[in-house]
């Protein structure tokens, strides 16, 4: 596999992650994580009283709030606020706490500067997609690291990754803004976190295969052919597994005796 | 609870695997029996409604859908071009009792400077109230907006509507096509129908014939004044039609622990809530596969049946799209 991307990372290599949880005062449970350039800020309120307008009542429901960098939100926003609920959903356990919600917000601190690159209309077109691919795999893994900080009782956590479909068909995990343009297609996939677990492995298979091999959410752009597409969800699969070891580290590395804070 | 399981609901549930044949017996006899059936018929009805997951989840073990329906099977789809008079192009599509009408309007204007050469598509998915008694007047539904971002993502990423076919004059004037579904019965499957009104609306677009005046101005001339010569000859002569190459299609299927149910009704939408959608192209390339979430894991080999499930139905769709254009050039 040649070795020529720009910043000289491998096709398989992810740009630098940090996490960092309880950044926040008020909230019951908060999160920052940036992936190369793109920052997002995750913020948890609830459980709250009460499901959501037509939710159903014998279960939690979620409800996600997308604050954008600068301006308005608009029909873009909305998809991501109902992937991400409906992403979320899946890994809370929703019958511990019926009838409540639960908010989860998110705030864009940094997109990797997108706005600079309306010059002209190809990259007014790229700037949209620049937004998709860069925000939303990170939103995804602010938001549950910022549930695992507000105690929400979670079945495992969701691990996302983007790949980027060149030309030549080759694929590159978490592709940056530069990168992308000489991209034809993405796919963003998430899995759950790999499982610690002193059962043996025999037990926690569904139907010969492993739990974290199945996939929770797929979102794609672009038009590509189906082998390419398995391809990107083999490639994203073993990637999930370095960064589901990074939340682990990260999660787990909180002070012992930090108290728990008062609502 | 437990006695009136074990008393009321025990023989219901027998009564549902003889059900399938009660049917058809019916079918033959007529009406015979219908009364005193009733009392049976209650149960299965309360027995759907109170344990909707486990009447569908006894259904699936005979692997039959309570619409009886196979799970792979996709509804019926009717579709009818030229259905609103005023609009340029038009569709209405049934799959189902999922309804919905999509119509194009076109006008003309000026190309924006980045892409002179080039016209350009406006897209928007409408939920009225009367589609689902989950839409209240007044409030829009959630689920409009991020539709139509969908359907707007799907038709231009897959290059359906080669863009550049709708410029007229470069830099100075190009087509805008307006394009508004409406759901008049929302009955699971939205993405699907959606998209396949929207492409069945491109595929019976007319683009009306336009000329320019002395002022550099476009404006629309009509059949009459074509044949009557009193003008110069259209702008856009024998470029009325779109060209349309890859068109996506959609399959929404359901996935519950290992079975694959294809596109759902509403009501298996609500009790079944793990969703899949698989958009291909004419071709058989990927053009999306989006799955929001759902209690239900995706593995490979599911991924793989929803696709080649998909790839069925594609054939389907096309068979009914190119049937429905030859029935509207024989009128």
């Amino acid at each position: 596999m040649e070795v020529d991307r720009v910043d000289g990372r491998t096709p398989n290599q992810l740009r630098p992650l940090t996490c960092s949880r309880n950044v926040l005062n008020r909230a019951h449970g908060s999160a920052r994580w940036s992936q190369g350039d793109t920052i997002l800020l995750a913020a948890v309120y609830g459980p709250k009283a009460g499901t959501r307008k037509n939710g159903n009542p014998e279960k939690a429901s979620i409800e996600v709030i997308w604050k954008p960098k600068t301006g308005q939100i608009g029909k873009e926003e909305k998809e991501y606020e109902m992937i991400l609920e409906r992403t979320l959903q899946s890994i809370c356990l929703l019958t511990v706490n019926p009838n409540t919600t639960t908010s989860i917000i998110l705030q864009v601190v940094n997109d990797d500067g997108a706005v600079s690159f309306l010059e002209n209309y190809v990259m007014f077109k790229m700037a949209y997609l620049t937004k998709k691919v860069q925000l939303l795999p990170s939103a995804i893994n602010a938001a549950s690291a910022a549930l695992v900080d507000a105690g929400i009782p979670l079945k495992h956590l969701a691990v996302a990754i983007s790949c980027g479909l060149e030309e030549s068909g080759s694929v590159l995990l978490d592709p940056t803004k530069l990168e992308e343009q000489k991209m034809k297609a993405f796919a963003y996939l998430v899995f759950p976190n790999s499982v610690a677990s002193i059962l043996p492995e025999a037990s926690l298979q569904v139907e010969g295969e492993l739990l974290e091999h199945g996939m929770i959410t797929s979102v794609t752009h672009g038009v590509m052919s189906v082998d390419s597409y398995l391809h990107c969800l083999e490639r994203g699969r073993s990637a999930s597994a370095k960064m589901s070891d990074f939340l682990r580290r990260s999660l787990q590395s909180r002070v012992p005796n930090d108290l728990p804070k008062t609502g | 609870m437990r006695f009136f399981k074990k008393t009321t609901w025990a023989p219901s549930l027998r009564r549902l695997s003889g059900l399938r044949r009660e049917e058809k017996q019916e079918d033959i006899m007529g009406l015979t029996d219908a009364s005193g059936d009733l009392a049976g018929e209650m149960e299965v009805d309360a027995f759907r409604r109170l344990f909707p997951l486990r009447f569908y989840e006894r259904h699936l073990l005979e692997s039959i859908r309570p619409d009886a329906r196979p799970l792979g099977k996709a509804r019926d789809t009717t579709m009818a071009l030229g259905a609103v008079a005023s609009a340029d192009g038009s569709a209405l599509v049934k799959i189902g009792h999922t309804t919905m009408l999509a119509a194009i309007k076109m006008e003309v204007m000026t190309p924006a400077s980045e892409s002179p050469g080039e016209g350009c598509i406006a897209i928007d998915f409408h939920m009225p109230p009367i589609c689902s008694p989950l839409i209240r007047p007044g409030r829009p539904a959630e689920a409009a907006p991020v539709l139509s971002k969908q359907l707007t993502d799907i038709i231009l990423s897959s290059e359906m509507v080669d863009l550049k076919e709708l410029c007229l004059i470069p830099g100075k004037a190009a087509w805008m096509a307006y394009l508004d579904i409406y759901c008049l019965d929302a009955d699971g499957a939205l993405f699907d129908a959606a998209l396949l009104s929207a492409v069945a609306a491109f595929s019976h677009l007319c683009i009306p014939a336009v000329s320019v005046n002395d002022e550099g101005r476009v404006f629309a001339i009509s059949e009459e004044q074509i044949e009557g010569k009193s003008l110069k000859e259209p702008l856009n002569k024998g470029k009325r039609k779109l060209t349309l190459s890859c068109t996506p299609l959609a399959l929404t299927c359901i996935l519950h622990k290992k079975y694959i149910l294809a596109d759902p009704t509403a009501e298996e939408e609500s009790i079944m809530e793990t969703l899949a959608t698989v958009v291909l192209d004419m071709s058989g390339r990927l053009v999306s596969f989006y799955k929001p979430g759902g209690t239900f894991l995706a593995y490979t080999s599911a991924v793989q049946d929803c696709i080649s499930l998909t790839r069925q139905r594609v054939k389907e769709l096309q068979e009914i799209l190119t049937e429905a254009i030859a029935d509207l050039e024989l009128d």
